[in-house]
């Protein structure tokens, strides 16, 4: 897999050809807790880079995910409607949220890499 | 706005034992141990969990006539307990709201008084500024308090001071559990036999590290305190109940005794008693929403029209049911068991009906 992106609402973009899949990274779902239920974006919407795309409730909150970069819904994680304990027990894997166009490359380059999203997260204590 | 965080006696057990640590009531305390919140529901149901509770405030009353003078603030029966026996009560303003909810049990010479952390300052003003001069409030602030909950708990702390699951429910006793001295009450919060247990700041550490050596018992956090009373239909302070809200509408009149309800004589007595006789215009009920959509506290309530009725004050995911749950008011005339609902969350309507609760069955104590 391409090295990944991440946002600093700690959601993490893989690109692959012409589409990114996105998730949340594990520092969000440890910081989230047990998961209970993901609301997923329907299949061909369009948002724009930092819209509100899905939802993941734990016991304690709702979390909003936001679209890492511009672009159509493409595929949902259809496996979270059963498995929403997916993102817990492997956020960056099977606990993946949807996979959206690239409307735009340059949106990417915005995005951190491995390394500053590791020293994001130190820096938040 | 950072405010510096009080901490429990307890606070490096649950450093060391890995606890997420959030701020709740102005006390720095464990939401969650690396088990986690559902792990942590399921271990209490199923064996026994141990909770600090050390942020809620302890405090005796002394006098002579303190059990008449404390039922002026408190529409629960005192005067009518025995010796070591305790009360579910609230604190009610003159318009009958609650200012808070608390235990009250009644020792030889004085009540002894458990209160929320987030109301104990406003609750000792109160108190003290109503008490008679021959009554006085004694603030137990060297107290820690613990609390062992679960089908368990019992044949656990009879292991440690033989005798104690002999103990009657919603009574205290004063023992020593491994030769550490506290105050026992047969009593909980999360709908499961268990105790809650009085014991010095400095003696609560060593106390609950032996507890921890059974391996029946593990570390519990605020998180599942919260989805287990939820379960079992307990009021929290601050959500379900506060000062707008009576104990008729919050539907506990079943903690106003008999005498109380016939003499009255106590704060918002007018309204309450009305409100018994004639019923309250809202009252809080138990929600089943359908589906898996968690619906949260300040969550619009409709009727099948689609008008407001109410608001969702406690909700969201019952592990031991592996659904939604919810509790909040409506108005009277929709407050039927199975009485249709629409939960309004992020624009969309969740079906929903009203439930009886608890969600989950109490499995107290019964004494013989």
């Amino acid at each position: 897999m391409a090295s990944l992106k991440y946002t600093d609402q700690h959601e993490w973009v893989a690109v692959d050809g012409d589409t990114a899949t996105v998730g949340i990274t594990d520092y969000a779902q440890g910081q989230l807790g047990d998961v209970v239920f993901v609301e997923l974006p329907d299949e061909g919407k369009s948002f724009a880079m930092g819209d509100q795309a899905a939802v993941v409730e734990s016991v304690k909150a709702a979390a909003e995910v936001y679209a890492p970069i511009s672009g159509e819904i493409v595929e949902v994680n259809e496996a979270l409607n059963g498995k929403p304990e997916l993102v817990n027990e492997d956020a960056i894997g099977d606990g993946w949220f949807f996979k959206i166009s690239i409307d735009d490359e340059t949106e990417l380059d915005s995005l951190m890499d491995e390394k500053e999203y590791r020293e994001f997260v130190k820096g938040l204590g | 706005m950072m405010t510096d965080l009080q901490e429990t006696a307890l606070h490096a057990l649950h450093v060391s034992l890995g606890a997420k640590m959030v701020p709740f009531a102005g006390y720095s305390m464990p939401v969650q141990y690396p088990s986690g919140i559902l792990a942590e529901h399921r271990h209490t149901r199923g064996q026994a969990g141990l909770f600090d509770v050390g942020h809620m405030g302890q405090a005796r009353i002394h006098g002579t006539d303190a059990a008449r003078a404390f039922e002026a603030l408190v529409p629960g029966d005192i005067q009518g307990l025995e010796v070591d026996r305790t009360r579910y009560t609230q604190l009610t303003n003159d318009s009958g709201g609650i200012i808070d909810d608390l235990m009250v049990t009644r020792r030889g010479d004085h009540l002894f008084l458990v209160v929320n952390a987030a109301c104990k300052e406003g609750d000792y003003a109160h108190i003290a500024g109503a008490l008679p001069k021959d009554c006085r409030l004694e603030l137990l602030e060297d107290r820690a308090l613990i609390a062992l909950q679960g089908p368990a708990a019992i044949a656990v702390v009879e292991g440690l001071s033989p005798g104690l699951s002999k103990l009657g429910f919603m009574s205290l006793a004063d023992v020593t559990i491994g030769g550490i001295a506290c105050t026992v009450s047969r009593s909980g919060y999360t709908g499961e036999d268990g105790v809650e247990i009085s014991v010095a700041n400095s003696a609560v550490e060593g106390l609950a590290r032996t507890l921890l050596k059974d391996a029946r018992v593990k570390p519990v956090g605020l998180g599942a305190r919260d989805t287990l009373r939820l379960e079992a239909g307990l009021c929290l302070y601050g959500h379900d109940i506060d000062t707008t809200t009576t104990p008729i509408e919050a539907a506990l009149a079943w903690s106003i005794g008999k005498r109380r309800r016939a003499e009255g004589g106590f704060a918002g007595a007018a309204t309450i008693l009305a409100q018994l006789a004639n019923g309250a215009p809202r009252k809080r009920v138990g929600i089943l929403p359908e589906g898996r959509v968690p619906v949260r506290d300040h969550a619009d309530i409709t009727d099948p029209a689609g008008a407001k009725i109410g608001t969702i004050t406690s909700g969201g995911f019952g592990p031991s049911l592996d659904r939604p749950i919810a509790m909040g008011y409506v108005v009277a005339a929709q407050a039927g068991e199975g009485a249709p609902l629409g939960i309004t969350v992020r624009d969309k309507k969740i079906p929903s009906k009203v439930a009886r609760l608890p969600f989950v069955a109490h499995r107290y104590h019964k004494d013989r």
